[in-house]
């Protein structure tokens, strides 16, 4: 097994154990922010230039700082110290371990290919646009309207908050 | 290059000494030990270039601050070890030994961990956006596909270390202004981003060095000298002033709201690396509107290529922006909040969405004498019609006085 990539995937699962394990909820957030960096740089020792880019403008630059925001705004801060484990953790370890099963088996269910060598600039950013626009058009346009329909939700919810004031 | 080195080989070779040297340098070291040193090499003469460039434009932003508000500036420290006193030019090195000796002072109550990790992880992207700008033929560090992608995946991860910075003060100012940083450059990062498309379009790559090399030839080959090239850099101007938290827009800071925010509670040298990753984004910022929009490390002529290195003339485009940031901080009040937030979603970012929009149809036009009227035509228009709404819809109305008539 490739060395850096070990270092990556240890590190990034730390980060990810740091998220669930530490105490104060910022700090699980930077946990968390470093977790996808990692997965970022995994993307991009696997060659994906575009999507290990996108990982961290999208869940570093953005959803790290939602996360931020929504804990600083329904927060009012200094709350009391909660037990490690809450009393329904085995439904979370239930489903974690379900959710583990499913996965292996469509992992190693499914047909195995061929590792391919790891080299950088196999796909093009132009590739992925042309593939965007052609053959999966319909797929994208889909995720286009179900995200403008969350956002108008969103908006919605918060415009009748205002309006009652 | 290939042009040049056909019509000018002796031209070409003198734009391309750092290139050689670097190769030969390079060359006279074991096998094993090349592929480092050539990293080295790009490295290590960016950080010290633009550290010195750093020390120099706090020195020029003083100094020119001082003339814009009829002071002299700093004129007291000259050259270290001379009696030459060159205008205050030995100032930065006075301010850089201050910052050092500067007793480090830590918040009982901070969170020591992050308060200390905050200015050192975000003089790390500070740097990394070194890493895609060509400042030369040949010369760039690495020539990503998506090195556009990457510049902007950099810059967004400064905003999370900047809230780490103020949240950990546990000040109340430092994470209001920590806040308010995030709120604004999360907000002019969109039309940052989208008045890039246009010029994504009209290259068809992602990669800096190829959006620079179409701009190649004299100053009218540049992006900015076209309707959308012109508009897409007034846009991202504006916007990268935003980003760089520049003056008009340094609300995060605010010295008389909210004493320099997120950087309250650092002193010495951890406020010096805060600074200086200020300054750093700032040219960063400004080498990517140089390569974008500005024709890069390409002369004004044709015929001035090869007379002097492409850096040259990277760095006089560069500090022609940075005056063009010194001048706009000395002569601009402070937006409000409002204003900021109205100015970025109401104007931005429907102005940068006509420019992609006049970027398509110019590359359909496919020729300037319909393209300059249409598509200039178009960006001027819904100019007008949003600016002239906006200010309907604020009601303003002549201003009547009471007593003093």
């Amino acid at each position: 097994m490739d060395l850096t990539l070990f270092i990556i995937g240890v590190a990034t699962v730390a980060a990810a154990i740091a998220a669930m394990s530490l105490r104060n909820l910022i700090h699980c957030v930077l946990a968390l922010a470093v977790c996808f960096l990692g997965v970022a740089i995994l993307f991009l020792r696997l060659g994906a230039e575009f999507v290990g880019f996108a990982q961290i403008l999208v869940y570093i630059g953005a959803v790290a700082i939602l996360i931020v925001f929504a804990i600083l705004l329904t927060r009012s801060g200094g709350e009391e110290p909660k037990p490690f484990f809450n009393s329904q953790w085995w439904y979370g370890l239930a489903i974690a371990v379900a959710v583990f099963g499913c996965l292996s088996f469509a992992i190693l269910g499914g047909k195995s290919i061929q590792p391919q060598s790891i080299t950088g600039n196999s796909t093009t950013v132009k590739q992925i646009g042309t593939e965007l626009m052609t053959t999966y058009v319909l797929p994208l346009e889909v995720m286009g309207i179900l995200l403008t329909a969350a956002m108008l939700g969103a908006v919605v919810i918060a415009w009748q908050k205002g309006e009652r004031k | 290059m290939s042009q040049l080195t056909l019509t000018t080989p002796i031209l070409a070779t003198a734009d391309q000494i750092l290139v050689n040297f670097k190769q030969s340098l390079v060359g006279l070291l074991p096998e094993i030990l090349q592929t480092p040193a050539a990293v080295m090499l790009s490295i290590i003469p960016i950080m010290i270039c633009f550290a010195t460039l750093f020390a120099l434009a706090t020195w020029l932003e003083r100094k020119g601050l001082g003339r814009i508000q009829n002071r002299i500036g700093p004129n007291r420290v000259g050259l270290p070890f001379t009696k030459t006193r060159l205008y205050g030019l030995g100032q930065p090195i006075a301010d850089g030994i201050k910052m050092l000796i500067k007793e480090d002072i830590v918040p009982r109550n901070a969170d020591k961990f992050l308060h200390f990790m905050a200015p050192v992880a975000l003089l790390i992207p500070a740097f990394l956006a070194f890493a895609v700008i060509p400042y030369g033929e040949g010369i760039v560090p690495i020539d990503l596909d998506a090195g556009l992608l990457f510049f902007f995946a950099i810059g967004a991860s400064t905003e999370l270390v900047i809230f780490c910075a103020g949240w950990a003060s546990r000040n109340k100012y430092a994470l209001l202004g920590a806040m308010r940083a995030i709120a604004q450059m999360i907000s002019y990062e969109l039309p940052l981003i989208i008045s890039t498309f246009s010029v994504i379009m009209a290259v068809g790559s992602l990669s800096l060095v190829s959006i620079v090399n179409a701009q190649s030839g004299n100053f009218w080959d540049w992006h900015v000298f076209t309707p959308w090239g012109l508009a897409g850099f007034i846009l991202f101007f504006i916007a990268s002033l935003a980003e760089a938290n520049r003056s008009p827009f340094d609300i995060p800071e605010g010295e008389s709201e909210i004493i320099a925010g997120h950087l309250i509670e650092y002193s010495g040298f951890k406020y010096a690396l805060f600074f200086m990753a200020e300054y750093l984004g700032m040219f960063a910022m400004n080498g990517l509107s140089i390569a974008l929009f500005l024709g890069g490390y390409h002369a004004p002529f044709a015929f001035l290529e090869g007379w002097l290195p492409g850096p040259v003339w990277f760095l006089a485009k560069l500090l022609v922006l940075i005056a063009l940031f010194i001048w706009i901080r000395g002569t601009m009040p402070r937006l409000r909040m409002d204003q900021l937030m109205n100015f970025a979603w109401k104007f931005m970012l429907p102005m940068s969405l006509v420019v992609v929009v006049a970027a398509g149809l110019w590359k359909f036009l496919a020729n300037p004498v319909f393209g300059w009227p249409v598509c200039g035509g178009l960006i001027l228009g819904v100019h007008l019609l949003l600016s002239r709404s906006l200010f309907d819809a604020r009601g303003w109305q002549k201003r009547t006085y009471r007593f003093a008539d």
